[in-house]
């Protein structure tokens, strides 16, 4: 037995001191970081890809670029990793996820780790509009990375079998009926136009009510689900698949659509701009991304994941990742990653770089989600916020298959996101 | 040897079963139970001692009677008839037939499937237009349904799609019952001009009582734990309509980061699944077996 522990007490020295000598010739900052995927395809590659880039320019950082499903699995994940004590110095999480962070006490804000002007700079060099939603008690939580507005797409084969003009794609509620009516087949084999309602519908929605004229939130404690207008634009959603009959009926799945549009099912999709690279691969059809078109206006969210730095991180942890951050939303990074993904660069300055230049002047679609920027408002977010868009999306579905009147299911939902939100006023 | 050692050594060979039991059963049973009677914590609003006040919000919480609901249905949609297609099943690959081993895999092959890759196929089955089910209605002219999109059908759709991954399971355990049953039966039944189905229902049956007790128990459990396909299928929706009590606990926990509720909910499910399990031991259990 002595033996044993002889043996077992030299081997355990000889481990700490390789260790110790390996831990003093390096010195590495190590960082976990965990990301998200919503829309599938070859992203993970993209990602690791940037990150190896990133450690070959600094040697002294090592970082564990963790992908993590889709948004509410990537906020579990870095939750339950802080929580057990062995957390994660950064993240990708869902941009409306800031209120619940802030609850949480989980992240710190980027004003506390900008110091030189050159940095207070560049903290102001994004879209003003992706950083809304990072922005939360006059402090910038957030920084744009992985973002997306919802956009239109269209087959223009099925356009000119129509009898459409293909570079003239609908601008406006009653144009969009219009051609969805002309485009949609009596025999079932083609629809005009799918709306997604599963996964993420209150996105969806807060499209259609700012075409309407209003907003879902006027800030994280007050929510207008009541309000005539938004009233008004579930019934414009409902009608499509009711009335007009452009739409199936009942809700449409946010996964499979995709491929349903890729397969001429339906002539046009609402989808996130994160899909763009892949349906330019996959469509063996002509294809072409508009605006969402105005009811009273144009609009739709904006949505996708941020940057955030968590707040259990020492000093080095946190230079490190702010030289992380700034590589991977550099211009030229983010030129990269908006071409491999259609995801949109996050700065003026990204749709300034060659790589992003030159694509655009090769494929504009590529430029409709900055184009549609100026008219986009901030992604539905409040606090205790997945609670109080459940309550919205159930609305929404109650809604769309029948079971509710547009306004018994969001007076209830506004209701029920009083109660919760009350306490935070 | 003395008492003392032989007791001692009992202790130590029971010690690695009790203290997997206690680190991941027992206590987190505890803390469950004890984190539903408090609030959440955070940082705007310290924990505090709610008592009762959880299951309170339990019992006036619609959607929870609309998933207690579903999961009954869930439940009486599977359960019969997975265990009816897997009699079926068992007696089929019990036979003396040819290419036996294959129809034995091939019956338990979406068993062995992880739920997630089986719903993943499922979802495209159910697509509306572009489906393999619609595909194959639209042949025979029927119109295009959105399965999983509606409230009326999305349950059952699911319910199928469980029964399909269950029945294959249980008829592991019918096909082991089956085979228990000794041949000598058989060949006195057919002695005595018995029809097949008389010596099945007289003799079959009856000896796989057992067999269909513990099948039915976990066929029951199932249909409460089984949830992994909500994720990838529906997420409860339409509008809760396909939502379970257990993915409705996920959602809770992880999604809303109401602990305190979580653990009610869980309490209950606890609660709901041990009396069942209690029932099977302390009184069905001595009627099934044959005299």
């Amino acid at each position: 037995m002595s033996k044993f522990f002889k043996k077992l007490s030299y081997s355990l020295t000889v481990a700490l001191g390789i260790s110790m000598i390996s831990g003093a010739a390096i010195a590495k900052t190590e960082l976990t970081m965990y990301y998200p995927v919503a829309v599938g395809g070859a992203l993970t590659q993209t990602v690791d890809a940037m990150v190896a880039d990133f450690m070959s320019k600094n040697p002294d950082i090592e970082v564990n670029a963790i992908y993590s499903g889709n948004y509410d699995d990537t906020r579990i994940k870095a939750l339950t990793a802080l929580e057990s004590g062995k957390p994660a110095q950064l993240s990708v999480m869902f941009s409306i996820d800031v209120h619940e962070l802030r609850e949480l006490d989980a992240i710190v804000p980027f004003d506390d780790l900008v110091s030189t002007s050159e940095e207070k700079a560049w903290l102001n060099s994004f879209y003003p509009s992706l950083m809304e939603n990072g922005v939360a008690a006059g402090k910038t939580w957030g920084i744009p990375f992985q973002r997306s507005t919802i956009v239109m797409y269209y087959n223009k084969d099925a356009f000119r079998e129509a009898g459409l003009d293909p570079e003239t794609p609908p601008a406006t509620w009653g144009g969009l009926i219009a051609a969805a009516k002309a485009l949609t087949k009596d025999d079932g084999s083609q629809w005009g136009l799918m709306i997604p309602s599963t996964g993420y519908p209150y996105w969806m929605f807060g499209a259609l009510a700012m075409q309407n004229g209003q907003t879902l939130m006027t800030s994280g404690d007050k929510t207008n689900f009541d309000h005539p207008d938004v009233i008004e634009a579930l019934e414009v959603w409902k009608s499509f698949g009711e009335d007009h009959k452009i739409m199936p009926k009942g809700t449409i799945e946010w996964g499979t659509l995709r491929q349903n549009f890729l397969e001429g099912k339906t002539a046009m999709m609402w989808h996130s701009t994160g899909n763009l690279t892949t349906v330019k691969k996959k469509a063996d059809f002509d294809f072409g991304v508009a605006m969402l078109p105005a009811g009273k206006r144009r609009g739709t969210p904006t949505g996708g994941g941020n940057f955030y730095i968590f707040k259990d991180t020492s000093d080095e942890e946190r230079k490190a990742s702010m030289k992380l951050i700034k590589f991977m939303t550099a211009p030229e990074n983010s030129a990269k990653w908006s071409v491999a993904t259609g995801y949109m660069g996050v700065s003026p300055d990204a749709y300034e770089t060659d790589t992003l230049k030159s694509y655009v002047a090769g494929f504009p679609p590529a430029a409709v989600a900055r184009d549609q920027l100026k008219y986009a408002t901030a992604e539905f977010s409040t606090y205790q916020t997945s609670r109080v868009k459940k309550g919205l999306n159930d609305a929404i579905q109650a809604t769309l298959v029948g079971s509710k009147t547009a306004k018994e299911a969001l007076t209830e939902a506004q209701a029920a996101a009083e109660r919760i939100l009350k306490p935070y006023r | 040897m003395k008492d003392s050692v032989r007791n001692f050594q009992g202790w130590l060979l029971f010690a690695p079963a009790a203290i997997l039991l206690l680190a991941f059963t027992h206590y987190p049973t505890i803390t469950t139970f004890l984190n539903s009677l408090y609030t959440n914590k955070s940082v705007i609003r310290p924990r505090r001692f709610s008592g009762i006040e959880g299951y309170e919000s339990m019992l006036s919480d619609p959607i929870f009677w609309k998933v207690f609901a579903n999961n009954m249905w869930l439940a009486l949609g599977t359960i019969p008839t997975s265990i009816g297609l897997a009699i079926i099943m068992a007696l089929i690959v019990n036979k003396a037939i040819p290419g036996r081993g294959l129809l034995r895999m091939a019956y338990f092959t979406p068993t062995m499937l992880p739920m997630i890759a089986v719903a993943n196929i499922w979802l495209f089955f159910y697509a509306p237009e572009i489906g393999l089910i619609d595909q194959a209605a639209s042949i025979f002219g029927f119109e295009s349904t959105n399965w999983l999109g509606s409230p009326s059908t999305v349950l059952p759709s699911i319910m199928v799609m469980t029964v399909w991954k269950e029945a294959g399971f249980f008829m592991v355990f019918y096909l082991a019952g089956l085979q228990t049953i000794s041949p000598e039966l058989e060949e006195a039944s057919k002695l005595e001009g018995s029809s097949r189905w008389n010596y099945f229902w007289r003799v079959q049956y009856p000896l796989l009582l057992p067999t269909t007790l513990f099948v039915l128990i976990n066929a029951f459990l199932n249909s409460f734990k089984l949830v992994d396909h909500l994720f990838v299928l529906t997420k409860g929706g339409p509008d809760n309509a396909s939502n379970l009590i257990l993915y409705y606990i996920y959602e809770t926990a992880f999604a809303f980061l109401d602990i305190s509720y979580a653990s009610a909910l869980t309490i209950f499910l606890l609660v709901l699944l041990a009396l069942t399990a209690l029932a099977q031991f302390l009184f069905i259990e001595k009627r099934v077996h044959y005299r």
